[in-house]
């Protein structure tokens, strides 16, 4: 059966932090904001972090997505929280340069926690956007960076 | 040429393939369909002993070129029954006929308080050119809504469309919900107020016989690649005294009839509408898919389809946790279906379907505002041709078992 090759994609741990994701919700004290939207589905990330003393003290989400986008927001800000800009910022580029491709040592997949498994994204090339958008959108909140959006990242 | 619809697929070698070591079963026919090797074959033919520009060169090959185009143009226009070849203008596709009515018609026409009426269930090309052309012009643009069915509502087009409607814009099939509007009746609702009417062909004109003369549409566009031509060509037919009042669309090469320092004046239509070279070989392949579908008939096209509807839909519906949108009775239901599993997203679904095979389409279809309707963010879609097979049905019916089973959604 083809499905057996879901599996892959679809991991247990995956299917775990989607039904039951973590800091889905909404911060009081948010310092950092920022909604991206997949447009070839429709999706949406509304992500809020609070920044203090150059960390990520809290971060949270809401948005609907498939299980892919649910179970990365879930992990990634799992993996942020906690740290300071500049490691999110890193662990952002990470799994950017991941999704395209570019290979990184294995010092700096650990980095990525629990998220690092969300790497395994690039066999299945329509589904790499579902993964990396709530990475993008972390990226874009801790750097102000509020332009239009665009979709040619 | 197959004789027989039901063998049609053995000219079509895409479809003969494996995918993630699967049967291929391509279900995303909405999105564009695949080309038999007799459309290939005539781009081959033409590119290996005709090709050349057309309209103004003297030598053999230029008039061989113009001839093979200008025989597209009439071949286009039996095909959807217009009045003239010259009410047959080439496009890159159904969004650019559409983009070309609103720029100029509608350029020329919308004035500040007058209203622009489309359906609630367009796709994004028959909406943002009108919404973009409200805005400009300080116009109103009204949504016919859909019944509790998922049809165009009629008493509800009664009401939008009053005297101070100018263009009524309206697809023929949705790509979404599979239903067919009644785009006789809308034009003549729109004639009696006084207003024009567009109709969006893009999944009318590949699937059943369209006949624009008796439809009374004023304009009406449609794709060629999702009846078999290659991509980045289609046509917009428009009735000839319509065509010839409104402005150019672009300017440049082959649409003039005289050129100035200061001023210049256009060709007649539909060359008017066409400047720069155009997509020949695209004419030229769309010519070829009308060849095939005439061969096949265009009756025939639409029964095959409906015998697919009768026997997928019931099933699909029969399964639990499946949820399918616009009408439930198959025979009001074209080869367009849209359905969720419930607690899980479509894009997950497709994935899983591809790999067992199944060639679907996942997202909002480019019909946002009808999504919003309807209250989702996105949907499944699985569509035929004419070429697909009760076997592609059931594989498509046993996938989306075995994705419920995999995802644990409910009793299979």
């Amino acid at each position: 059966m083809g499905l057996s090759k879901l599996k892959g994609l679809y991991r247990e741990v995956i299917l775990d932090y989607a039904n039951h994701p973590h800091n889905k919700g909404k911060l009081t004290n948010s310092t950092n904001a920022m909604t991206l939207h997949n447009p070839t589905c429709g999706d949406t990330i509304n992500l809020q972090i609070e920044v203090a003393d150059g960390r990520v003290k809290d971060i949270a989400y809401t948005g609907d997505g498939c299980t892919i986008s649910q179970a990365s927001a879930s992990m990634m800000t799992d993996a942020v929280k906690g740290k300071t800009t500049e490691e999110a910022l890193e662990m952002a580029k990470i799994f950017s340069d991941m999704a395209i491709n570019k290979q990184h040592s294995e010092e700096d997949l650990e980095k990525l926690g629990d998220a690092r498994i969300l790497t395994n994204i690039m066999e299945f090339p329509a589904r790499i956007k579902c993964a990396t958008l709530s990475w993008w959108a972390l990226q874009r909140a801790l750097l102000k960076d509020d332009k239009e959006e665009s979709n040619n990242e | 040429m197959a004789n027989n619809i039901n063998d049609a697929v053995k000219d079509f070698a895409i479809l003969k393939q494996r995918v993630n070591d699967e049967r291929l079963a391509y279900l995303d026919n909405a999105a564009t369909v695949q080309r038999p090797k007799q459309v290939i074959a005539a781009l081959t033919k033409f590119y290996e002993t005709d090709n050349a520009n057309v309209h103004r060169g003297v030598h053999a090959l230029a008039e061989r070129a113009t001839r093979d185009y200008e025989d597209a143009r009439k071949k286009v226009q039996h095909f959807i029954n217009a009045g003239s070849a010259n009410e047959v203008i080439f496009t890159k596709g159904c969004t650019d006929g559409l983009n070309l009515v609103a720029a100029t018609y509608g350029e020329q026409n919308i004035h500040e308080g007058d209203e622009i009426v489309i359906s609630v269930m367009e796709h994004h090309s028959n909406l943002i050119p009108w919404q973009q052309l409200a805005l400009r012009k300080k116009a109103t643009l009204k949504y016919i809504e859909l019944t509790a069915d998922g049809e165009l509502d009629m008493a509800d087009a009664a009401k939008k469309i009053t005297d101070k409607t100018k263009i009524v814009a309206v697809t023929h099939a949705s790509n979404v919900l599979g239903v067919v509007t009644p785009l006789k009746q809308l034009a003549a609702l729109a004639h009696q107020h006084g207003a024009i009417i567009v109709g969006d062909g893009a999944q009318a004109v590949p699937h059943m016989p369209v006949d624009v003369q008796d439809l009374d549409v004023d304009f009406y566009a449609f794709s060629g690649h999702k009846m078999m031509s290659p991509m980045g060509i289609g046509v917009l037919y428009g009735k000839a005294d319509l065509l010839r009042s409104m402005p150019p669309y672009q300017y440049g090469g082959e649409m003039i009839a005289d050129v100035h320092r200061d001023q210049s004046t256009w060709a007649d239509i539909p060359f008017k509408f066409e400047a720069g070279t155009q997509n020949i070989a695209g004419a030229v392949g769309l010519g070829a898919a009308i060849d095939y579908l005439n061969a096949l008939g265009m009756e025939n096209v639409q029964t095959k389809e409906q015998q697919l509807v009768d026997y997928t839909l019931p099933k699909l519906l029969a399964i639990p946790d499946v949820e399918v949108y616009g009408p439930h009775d198959p025979a009001k239901h074209t080869g367009v279906l849209a359905f969720n599993i419930k607690g899980l997203h479509p894009h997950d679904v497709a994935t899983a379907l591809d790999m067992d095979g199944v060639a679907i389409r996942a997202g909002h279809h480019c019909a946002q505002p009808l999504m919003e309707t309807l209250g989702l963010t996105a949907t499944a879609r699985a569509s035929f041709y004419f070429y697909n097979t009760k076997e592609d049905a059931d594989q498509l019916l046993n996938a989306i078992k075995e994705t419920k089973e995999f995802f644990k959604i409910g009793t299979i």
